[in-house]
Order: structure tokens, then C-alpha cells, then sequence
């Protein structure tokens, strides 16, 4: 059992146009590296230079957003739905 | 002042529901709201707005119909490309429902008229497509205190929140501060699908129609994502964050400043900026 990343739609076709994807870690932090390393490119639109995640961009834990737990050093386990989720502007 | 014979025949579907009635029919003939944008999603919020018999209508928008809007902005048709948004726009609601006041405001909603806009309505309808209308559309209205009922779509996919200014989470709260300013003009438009801004743009118009009625309840606190190519919805709980730059304990933005649109590097990253 892995868990659940639920790519926005904006990022999927860097994810073969899936909008849920498997991934592994502990943490959020280790998530998404798992996630750049099934799909290049997604990283660097979800984080900064630094690897800090941008402030239009929200991860949310089993519906909680990680702001208001450990952040990225939030803990993950198997069978959890993380949900990325960007300001998007279109209109 | 009761209704007319011909709103009651005119309304009839709506009236019988019981959450609607003669109350709510003369709450929304009494209601006015406003309009950012009279692009993909303005439209049929608009038009679901002026059907439903909302009173007074404005609509703000600065630009002229493009041939490559009429794929999804319904309310302009082939005959206005060339015209001002609003021209079209107004007359496309006048026809649909001649009992209503429609305002057509050619301009960009600015840091110096926001406010004047947002407060001579009971709440606002935000269709933009840019990120500096977004933040400040968002900023008017919670220092305005106005509700604002804010969509957005990209490609297959949209998001709907409605926000009660101080008592549920403001677009600030869920997104702190929009991508890197730079201001690199001409950068291309990510594609999106007529039917995605169609379905987001409707559940705009549904919560401004429950906010004027009081039916049901609203979609506060919570983030509505609509992912098209899965015909999924999904939502997340959100909330007022206490450090919030405008709606927080401490707020830093006490008046509106111009918000410079993101660089055209993060619009390669993020498709749907503009």
C-alpha cells in the first residue's frame, strides 16, 4: 500500500494526465521527492529554489493543511490522500 | 412591494421551492451584485443571476470580445467581436430579463476604485482571470466586508469558495500571497475547456443566489475542486488563518496597493495566471 497524491489539474500532464498517483514516504517533504522522482518536473512548480513550498500552493494531509501541522516535516503513512492544491487565476 | 403577476408566472419554478418563496424571489429583486469579469466564468454566472431575477447587476470588465473567447464566454456572440464585454454583456442580460438594472462598467478593477465598486453592491461575484484582480477583488471585499463568492478555472479544472469576510477563510487565508511578481507582459493563455469555466462559473452564480436568499448554506470554510478530466469533485476544509495579511489578529494590509501580475517564468510553471 502506498499513498494517494492527488495531482491538480494544472500538473497533469506532467503525471500522464492522472489526477491520483502512488507515491511513498514518511514525510510530506519526502512525498514529494518520491513524486519528482516518478514525475520530473513537478517539484519545481511546487517549490521554490530553496525547496520551500510556494505560498500558492497548499498540501493538505487527509483534508488538513499541512500550515497548521509540521509543514512539510508533516508525517505520512501508507493509505493517507494528500491533496496538492495551487491558486489557479483563469477565469 | 409584493410581486407582479408576471414575475409570479415568470419565477414560478423557483417561487414553489420552498427555500425560495415570495421572501427570497423579492430578496434577490432587492440584491445587487457585482461582476469582475464578464469573461468564461462571468458569463454564466451572469446569466444564471439575471434569470433568476437578481435585481441590479454590474459588470466590470475593460476588455473587447475576442473571437477566441465565444468558445466558452456565452454571454457575447459572433456579431460582437470587436465591442466592449460589458456592451454585449448588458444587453445579453436586458434581453434575458428586462425587469433588471444592469450597470456596465468599462474599466479594470483598480486599487483606487475597488472599493468604491465592491461597497455599492451586497456582494461580489469574482470571474477575473489574473491573479492581482484575484488578490485584490478579495482584499476590497474583506475590508469592505462584502461576501465574495471566488471561481476559478484552468485547462479541465476550477476551484469555488465563498468567502464571508472576518467569519470564514479569505482567498488570503488558503493562498498567502500570489505567485512572484514581475510583470512581464504577453504571456500566453494555458487553453481551457468552454464546459469547465460553464460548470465553475454556474456554482458561482449558486452561491450568490443562496447568499442574497438565505437558502441552504454556503460554501465557506470550504474549497470546491472540480477536476473535468475525472468528473470528480472533491473539497478540502479550509480556515481563517489569525496571521492572514488582511483578515488575521494583526492584518498588514489595512488599505489596497497594486499586486503586479506573476512573471511569465511562473506562468510556465502555473498555466492559468492569465
Amino acid at each position: 500500500m502506498a499513498i494517494t497524491v492527488r495531482v491538480p489539474t494544472p500538473l497533469q500532464r506532467l503525471t500522464n494526465g492522472q489526477g491520483e498517483v502512488a507515491c511513498e514516504g514518511k514525510t510530506v517533504n519526502e512525498l514529494l521527492a518520491d513524486l519528482e522522482r516518478r514525475y520530473p518536473g513537478v517539484k519545481e512548480r511546487l517549490c521554490d529554489a530553496d525547496g520551500k513550498l510556494r505560498r500558492f500552493v497548499n498540501v493538505f494531509v487527509n483534508e488538513e493543511d499541512i500550515r497548521f501541522l509540521q509543514g512539510d516535516q508533516t508525517a505520512v503513512k501508507d493509505g493517507d490522500e494528500v491533496s496538492i492544491i495551487p491558486a489557479i487565476a483563469g477565469g | 412591494m409584493s410581486l407582479s403577476k408576471e414575475e409570479i408566472a415568470r419565477y414560478s419554478r423557483q417561487l414553489i421551492l420552498p427555500e425560495i418563496g415570495v421572501a427570497g424571489q423579492e430578496r434577490l429583486r432587492r440584491g445587487s451584485v457585482l461582476l469582475v469579469g464578464a469573461g468564461g466564468l462571468g458569463s454564466p454566472a451572469a446569466l444564471y443571476l439575471a434569470a433568476a431575477g437578481v435585481g441590479t447587476l454590474g459588470v466590470i470588465d475593460p476588455e473587447s470580445v475576442a473571437v477566441s473567447n465565444l468558445h466558452r464566454q456565452i454571454l457575447h456572440a459572433s456579431g460582437d467581436v470587436g465591442r466592449a464585454k460589458i456592451l454585449s454583456a448588458a444587453e445579453r442580460l436586458q434581453a434575458i430579463n428586462p425587469g433588471l438594472t444592469v450597470r456596465a462598467i468599462q474599466a479594470r478593477l483598480s486599487a483606487d476604485n475597488a472599493r468604491a465598486h465592491v461597497e455599492a453592491y451586497d456582494l461580489v461575484v469574482d470571474g477575473s482571470d489574473n491573479f492581482s484582480t484575484r488578490y485584490l477583488a478579495n482584499d476590497a471585499c474583506v475590508l469592505s466586508g462584502k461576501p465574495l463568492v471566488h471561481g476559478a478555472a484552468v485547462a479541465f479544472g476550477g476551484q469555488v469558495m465563498t468567502i464571508l469576510p472576518r467569519r470564514s477563510a479569505c482567498f488570503r487565508c488558503v493562498f498567502p500571497e500570489p505567485p512572484r511578481a514581475g510583470g512581464i507582459p504577453s504571456c500566453q493563455e494555458a487553453g481551457v475547456l468552454g464546459s469547465v469555466v460553464g460548470v465553475v462559473g454556474t456554482l458561482m452564480a449558486h452561491e450568490a443566489i443562496k447568499i442574497l436568499t438565505g437558502a441552504g448554506e454556503t460554501l465557506h470554510d470550504r474549497l470546491l475542486v472540480f477536476e473535468g478530466r475525472q468528473s470528480r469533485f472533491r473539497e478540502v476544509p479550509v480556515r481563517r488563518d489569525a496571521a492572514c495579511a488582511v483578515c488575521g489578529d494583526a492584518p498588514t494590509i489595512r488599505e489596497l496597493t497594486t499586486i503586479d501580475e506573476p512573471t511569465c517564468r511562473e506562468e510556465e510553471l502555473w498555466p492559468g495566471g492569465k
